[in-house]
């Protein structure tokens, strides 16, 4: 991502495209499955935090937080529940166009 | 360089006859990639149209095969909101309602990956830097044409979001 008025205020990291995930931590049997974000370098960072805000009604701070996760660490968890829900998480993120996907938590 | 800024509902922009073009050159572009021009394997349709499962290509072509068609329907019709609101030549203002807005919105942003992929923007370029060196190979290059469409389309689109939060 990148912010039009304080550019290139911290490195970015790519996203590891060979990262798996963590399947030793026993998965919560409510919340099983999981939306993740993925950086790029094109998203403008003000962009990204408002459409966490618009889709999710997440306050700007959570917001924030979720965007510069994604950012600093190439991805982060959006929304956790159920599998149908995350499909329909990713798809209304890919229309605002984010990189996103599910997985199992 | 024509900014958005907010008056009552209403984001209001005055675009000159060349923003003008570059907007309708853009939004024709995506709008040609998601019909006539759609390729899987395009990069650009690829980042527009990511792959919900990453390590599963079953369940990634099932989830296409049921969001394809309505993610795409909507990438036009956001692209096709840019083209209605601006004339075919000439400079122009241009008023969005919110929903509008968030159209232009959208758009831009489809716009700006489409053309951010083209021209192998990534993490660390510096785009300053990049039109620099491009001018001096060839100021009259699609490169620094592009590059610099690229710039202005982030302007814009930061001043549509600032606009549209108030």
């Amino acid at each position: 991502m990148v912010g039009m008025t304080a550019p290139g205020v911290a490195p970015a990291t790519a996203p590891d495209i060979d990262a798996t995930p963590d399947i030793d931590e026993v998965p919560d049997p409510d919340r099983p499955w999981v939306t993740i974000v993925w950086n790029d370098p094109v998203n403008l960072m003000s962009y990204v935090t408002w459409v966490f805000q618009k889709l999710f009604g997440y306050s700007k701070d959570k917001a924030e937080k979720l965007m510069l996760d994604v950012h600093h660490k190439g991805k982060a968890v959006v929304t956790s529940g159920a599998r149908e829900r995350m499909e329909h998480d990713a798809s209304r993120l890919h229309a605002y166009g984010l990189w996103a996907t599910v997985d199992r938590s | 360089m024509s900014l958005f800024r907010r008056h009552g509902d209403t984001c209001v922009a005055r675009f000159a006859g060349d923003e003008v073009a570059v907007l309708r050159q853009v939004s024709t572009e995506v709008i040609g990639l998601l019909t006539d021009g759609f390729d899987r394997a395009d990069p650009v349709v690829e980042r527009l149209f990511p792959d919900a499962y990453r390590d599963d290509r079953e369940q990634a072509d099932e989830f296409r095969k049921y969001t394809e068609g309505d993610l795409k329907t909507s990438k036009i019709d956001q692209a096709g909101a840019i083209l209605a609101a601006l004339p075919s030549s000439g400079g122009a203002v241009v008023r969005l309602d919110p929903e509008g807005a968030e159209a232009w919105l959208r758009a831009l942003n489809d716009a700006r990956l489409a053309l951010g992929i083209r021209l192998g923007v990534e993490d660390d370029t510096d785009l300053l830097e990049e039109l620099d060196e491009a001018v001096m190979r060839d100021p009259t290059s699609a490169r620094v044409r592009q590059l610099t469409m690229y710039q202005y389309l982030g302007v814009l689109q930061e001043s549509l979001l600032e606009a549209i939060v108030g």
